[in-house]
Formats: C-alpha cells, structure tokens, sequence
C-alpha cells in the first residue's frame, strides 16, 4: 500500500519534471534564439535554424565602430543621463510621497491618495500628449532634459509600494522616538530611512530602469530627432522594414547588452517586487 | 457610497470655510481687516517679517501676471482664437511675409494654466487671511505669534505633511493634473489635421466627438464599438489565463518533493526581466508571414503555406493573447507563489483526512483562498490590461488594418487607437474622447474593487 502510492508520487512528479522542462524550453526559446542571433555572422533577420553556422563577434563591435546610420554609443550613453536624473529626482519624489501617506496623518491624506487612485485610471499617455504641446511650448521638445522631466515629473504617483513598506515598519519606533523629543523631520531621516534600505534600493532601481526600458513617451517626445534617441527607440528603428535584413544581427547584440544587467537588477530584486504588489492585498 | 459622502463632506467643508471668511473679516480688528486687501500685512506688522514679506510678494506678482498676460488668458478660452495666420503684402520688402494668428492650442494651454494659477492664488490668499485672524488671536489671549524661526520647526515636525509634499503635489499638478484638464477639454474641441494651429484655428464643438464615437459617424462609431468589445475580450482572456496559468505554474513549482525551487523560479523570472520591447519584437520577427517560425514548419514540410500568426484577423487575436501568456504567466507565478505559501498547512491536512484529493483541494482551498486575498491584484490586471499598450503595439502594431475602421486595424485595443490618432493622424480631438472612454471603463471596474475590499480602510490596524 505504501509503496504504490510512492510509487504514485514519483510518478506524478516525474511528469511535473516533464511539464516544467518542456516550459522552460518553450519560455527560454525566444531568449537563446536572441543571444543566437546576437553572435550570428550570416546577415538576415528570418533563418530556418537557431544555432548559428559562424559565430563572430562583429555584431557588438560595429555596434560600438560603426555610428553613421545607428549611433548605438551616442544612445546608450543619452539613456544613462536621462536614467542617472530621472531616477534622482524620481525617488526623492516617492519616497517623500509614500513616506508622508504612510507615517504622518493629516486632513487631506485619504483624499489625496483617491485622487492619485482617479488620476492613474486616465490612460497614461493621453497626458504625454499634452505635456508634448506644454514642451513644445516652451521649446524645450527633442531634448533630453524634456525626458528627465516627463519620466520624473508624474513619480509621485507610483508610491504604492513603497507606502507599503513603510506601513510594516511599527509605529512604536516613531512614538518613543517622538517621547524622546525627536521631531518628524528627524524620524524621517535618522530612523524610517535607514530602517528602509531595501525599500530605497527597490525605489532607486526601478526609477533607473524605467528609460532603458521605455518606448511610448520617448517615441512621442522625441519624433525624429536621432541624435537623442534612447537605446529603446533606436534599436526599434534597426527593426523598421528597411533595416531589418542588414540589422537584425546587431539589433540582437544591442538588445542583450541592455537586457544582461536589468535581468540582474531584476533578479536581485524580486523579492520586494512580490512583497511590493502582494503587500496591500494580503493585509487585506 | 463612500465617495458620495466624502463629496459632500468636502463641500461642507468648502461652505464652512466661505463662512470664516466673512466672520473673520468682521470680527477682525483693523490689521486683520487690512489684511484682506493687503496680504501679508496681518503677519508683518505682528513680528511675522519673512512671512508677511513673502504674501505681499505672491500678491504683487499675482497682480502683475493677471494684468500682463492672466485675464487675456482666460478671456481667451472662450473662443479659442479669432484671427487666422494671413499673408500679407510688406511694402517695404516687396515680399508676401507670414502674419502670426490666433495659436488655438496655445490659447487653450495658457487659458488654462492661468485657471490653475488663480486657484493657487485664492488658496494662498486665504492661508494669508486666516493666519491674520489667527495671529490677531494669539495676541489677544497674550501670547507672541510664532517668529520664523519656530515656524520652519513647525514645518519639519506637527506640519511636516506640507514641508514633503509640496514639491510632490506641485510637480504632479504641472505634470499630470494640468495635462490631462487640457487633455479632456481638447475633447470638447475640433482639434484635428484640419484644424491644425498655428495655420489653423479650431474651436469648442460641444459633445459632438463623443456623438460621433458613440452612433452619428458610422465609421468611427463602428470602429469605437467593436474595439471596445475586442479590448473587453482581450482584456479577460489576458487576465484570466494569465493568472490561472501562473498559478498552477507556481503550485508545480511549490509542490513537495520537487527539487531546485529557485532554478525554475529563476527561469520564468529571466523572461520578466528582458525588456518588453526587446521580447516582443522578438516575437513578431519569429511570428511573421516570412518569419523564422514558418520558415523552420515550411523547411519540415509541415506546412505547404505560410501560417498567418499575425496577418489573419482571428488568428492574429488568438496569437497576441498566447503570446501575452509568454510574457505573463511568470509574472502572475511570482505574485502567486508567496501567498500559496502562506495558505495554512492545517486546512490541506484536515482536507486530506476527509480523504480529499488534489483536485478537490485546489477547487475548495486553493481556488478560493487565493481569489480572496489576490481579488483586488486581479482587478488592476485587469484594468491594466485594457490599457496594455506594448503587447499590442510591439506584436502586430494593430494590424492587420482594416478598412471597416477609421485609422485603426483589428487587433487594436482603445489605447493603441488612442496612440495612432495623435502620433499618425493628430486627430487630438477624437483621441481625448477615447481617452475619457478608457478612463470611464477603468473608473466602473475600480469601482467594484473599492467597494468590495475593505483593505483600504484597515490599513491602521496592522501597523
């Protein structure tokens, strides 16, 4: 009796085995057909096999050499100035924000968090385009500095997670604190933040990845004004009908050059993105 | 409910405070009364310098801005330009030269920032006025108003809410707020390639492009109706599938007995961690009539055709929501694994000694434990997914287009729509009615949520 059903449970985890290779193979496909074709020497954006015949690593080095049509260098180094003071400005403006809706109490605190709720369900970029014409206005569309402000200046809304985090910290540490005569502003800085490292981290790497990932509000901001393009709208273009034959290759190379460190990011960071988005609802 | 009472106790509280205003002026002595033609004055001449200093300022600036460029501003949003740019003959250079019209869109913009700046004034005036009246208090009961210096310890500690938030709320005023009050008004306005400033004026037209959606226009309504039922569908599909394959997934990967939790974790998770852009075109380039796909079926004779993953309209939809799976089911893995940890041992056990098996454990315990805790996540999938922009756009880029539909293809959602009648079309007018569509789905749907968790409102409770 015992046997069989071990034998039962073997049997169903062997097929789980089964189930979550086959998976795998299915959802690390497209990834390992990218770094592939990242390595491919023969040009051609469709080829009947994944493996290619020659390996060179030409792709990446013309990337970086060959800067006339696709100024892959140029890119890469706009979206790490935008990304350096958006993520600046971004998290100063969250933390403050959630830190303010989660700690301290005052008479507008639960209708500012409904009007955040009502702003969010407005389709996110129908204001882009009116912060295009407001750019546009005073001159400053096609720069970089309209990108740091239009991926900064909505932060404060996406204080969700992080107001969630500073709700578990107890709020025993605030009120000895505040016996012991410290003011908010010194709670804030000497005991909540240091208290919130994780949550800062999260804030802080969120707020950096946000431009390299980004290709809505870039497309619209910038039009056609190459020179400023971020890595995201540049590799696009390499995928335009025109392009994609000679560029596929090195469209593969410069997408796995971005995408290697945010999968590290990522990975170190998942456990505050679950915690994050679970967070409200488990409580609940 | 809840937002009804909290509106009118909003506007009781707005009544309350037209009533101050008046007893406070007439109980005020002669400072305080003074000070509701001069601000500042209330604070200055009570020992309040940098204070009373900075409401005189704000004053004269207010007065400055309205006279130069304010009211001008206002008075022109009610026709939204008169004068059209016109060339005119120039004597002296012997050339027809461009003469600058009326810019509608900047007459919008500016009518209505100046609409925000007056209501910023009325709001520092009245702070102004009522700390007069306070300070006149303070006095009489012989004390000394707070000097600048306790002041700003008033901000870092009892009104520490103002000192950090100021800067949040100002930048989404200006980044937000403001955009999207010129946005839904652009929705009340002809504002297409027709009516394009600065060669053209355009001007408000009244619900005529919600009309227009909605039946008059039987191209656009017909477009409108049936994306809204193909986001709706998608949007269900999307979510459901998505949350059920992750969550069985995520039981799998969870399941006693099975070994490197974390390496399978890992591999769904790396998929995540790719950009969408870059997985996406990915997926087109491999999707597509000559793409890798069906240049690999076609070489193992398998197919004789190309298979139109993405150009036949119903395959292409089935396509986008198999691949949306591709690209959701480790997130709905992630968020689900956690709490299926947290489901209590003792219910399975109890279960399995009422001789339940696995199936009827998923259907009585699992099932309706993770619905109840992950009820409100589901929810804003959902919503998010009826504005799931990247999936679309970067698979099928709408298309296949149709010529049933105004500037749009079959696999467009609202939102893709949205984005095509600005970027390709600059057809702002319709794209704001859209907008406001989207907005109303979105609003009806939170709705439900909000009433129906009551997470919100016991959030103290677990600090």
């Amino acid at each position: 009796m015992m046997k069989s059903m071990k034998a039962r449970a073997k049997a169903g985890n062997a097929l789980i085995y089964a189930i979550l290779s086959g998976l795998s193979f299915i959802w690390l496909l497209p990834i390992v057909w990218l770094i592939m074709s990242s390595f491919r020497k023969e040009p051609g954006a469709y080829t009947a096999y994944i493996i290619p015949k020659e390996f060179t690593l030409d792709n990446y080095t013309r990337l970086f050499t060959e800067t006339t049509l696709f100024n892959y260098p140029r890119w890469f180094m706009n979206t790490l100035i935008v990304a350096i003071f958006s993520c600046i400005i971004s998290t100063v403006i969250v933390l403050l924000t959630s830190y303010a809706l989660s700690r301290l109490r005052f008479k507008m605190r639960k209708p500012m968090m409904n009007i955040a709720l009502v702003l969010g369900m407005f389709p996110g970029f129908m204001s882009m385009i009116a912060i295009y014409h407001i750019l546009k206005a005073f001159g400053l569309t096609q720069s970089l500095f309209a990108l740091v402000l239009v991926y900064s200046g909505g932060a404060a809304l996406g204080y969700y997670i992080s107001k969630g985090f500073f709700d578990t910290i107890p709020k025993a540490i605030d009120e000895s604190a505040m016996l012991d005569g410290a003011s908010k502003n010194t709670i804030f800085w000497k005991i909540t933040l240091p208290l919130s490292k994780p949550i800062v981290v999260y804030t802080i790497l969120m707020a950096f990845i946000g431009p390299w990932v980004d290709f809505i509000f870039v497309s619209v901001i910038m039009k056609d004004n190459y020179q400023n393009y971020t890595v995201a709208l540049g590799l696009f273009q390499m995928l335009s009908r025109e392009n994609i034959y000679q560029y596929f290759t090195r469209f593969a190379a410069g997408a796995v050059l971005i995408a290697i460190p945010i999968t590290i990011l990522f990975i170190y960071m998942q456990k505050y993105y679950v915690s994050g988005i679970t967070g409200g609802s488990v409580k609940g | 409910m809840k937002g009804g009472t909290q509106m009118t106790n909003g506007l009781k509280a707005f009544g309350k405070r037209i009533g101050l205003f008046f007893t406070h002026f007439s109980q005020g002595d002669i400072i305080t009364k003074a000070s509701y033609f001069v601000m500042g004055l209330g604070q200055f001449l009570r020992g309040q310098w940098v204070k009373g200093a900075a409401y005189l300022g704000v004053q004269l600036i207010f007065i400055y801005y309205m006279l130069v460029s304010g009211i001008s501003s206002i008075l022109g949003l009610r026709t939204l330009g008169t004068k059209l740019q016109e060339r005119v003959w120039s004597e002296e250079r012997g050339i027809f030269v461009v003469q600058a019209g009326d810019n509608s869109m900047l007459m919008l913009l500016f009518g209505v920032a100046a609409i925000f700046v007056v209501l910023a004034f009325v709001m520092v005036y009245w702070m102004s006025v009522s700390g007069s009246y306070q300070n006149q208090m303070t006095l009489e009961a012989g004390k000394k108003p707070l000097n600048f210096r306790q002041e700003i310890d008033v901000y870092l500690n009892e009104k520490y809410h103002i000192t950090v938030l100021t800067l949040p709320v100002f930048l989404t005023f200006l980044f937000t707020i403001v955009p999207l009050v010129f946005m839904i008004l652009l929705a009340f306005t002809n504002f297409d390639r027709f009516h394009q400033p600065p060669g053209n004026l355009f001007t408000w037209v009244g619900f005529e492009n919600f009309t227009a959606a909605l039946w008059k226009d039987p191209l656009k309504s017909k477009t409108f109706i049936d994306l809204l039922i193909w986001t709706l569908i998608w949007a269900v599909f999307a979510t459901v599938l998505n949350y059920i394959f992750g969550m069985v997934l995520a039981i799998m990967i969870n399941k006693k007995g099975i070994k490197l939790k974390k390496f399978w974790r890992t591999i769904f998770v790396i998929t995540i961690a790719v950009p969408q852009f870059v997985s996406l075109m990915l997926m087109s380039q491999l999707l597509a009539d000559q793409g890798t796909l069906n240049v690999i079926l076609q070489e193992m004779n398998l197919i004789d055709k190309f298979l139109p993953f993405l150009s036949d309209p119903t395959m292409a939809k089935i396509t986008v929501i198999v691949v949306n799976l591709w690209v959701g089911v480790p997130y709905s893995m992630l968020i689900t694994s956690g709490i299926l940890m947290n489901i209590p041992t003792d219910l399975y056990e109890s279960a399995k000694i009422d001789g339940a098996n696995a199936w009827v454990q998923f259907w009585k315990i699992t099932l309706p434990y993770m619905l109840f805790v992950t009820g409100p996540y589901l929810i804003t999938q959902f919503i998010g997914n009826i504005n799931n922009f990247n999936v679309i756009y970067l698979l099928t880029r709408g298309g296949p287009l149709s010529l049933e539909y105004f500037q749009a293809g079959k696999t467009d959602l609202l939102v893709t729509w949205l984005y095509k009648l600005t970027v390709n079309e600059q057809n702002y007018s319709l794209a704001s009615t859209i907008g406001i569509f989207i907005f109303m789905l979105s609003a009806f749907f939170s709705l439900i949520v909000f009433n129906k968790t009551a997470s919100t409102q016991k959030e103290d409770d677990f600090q």
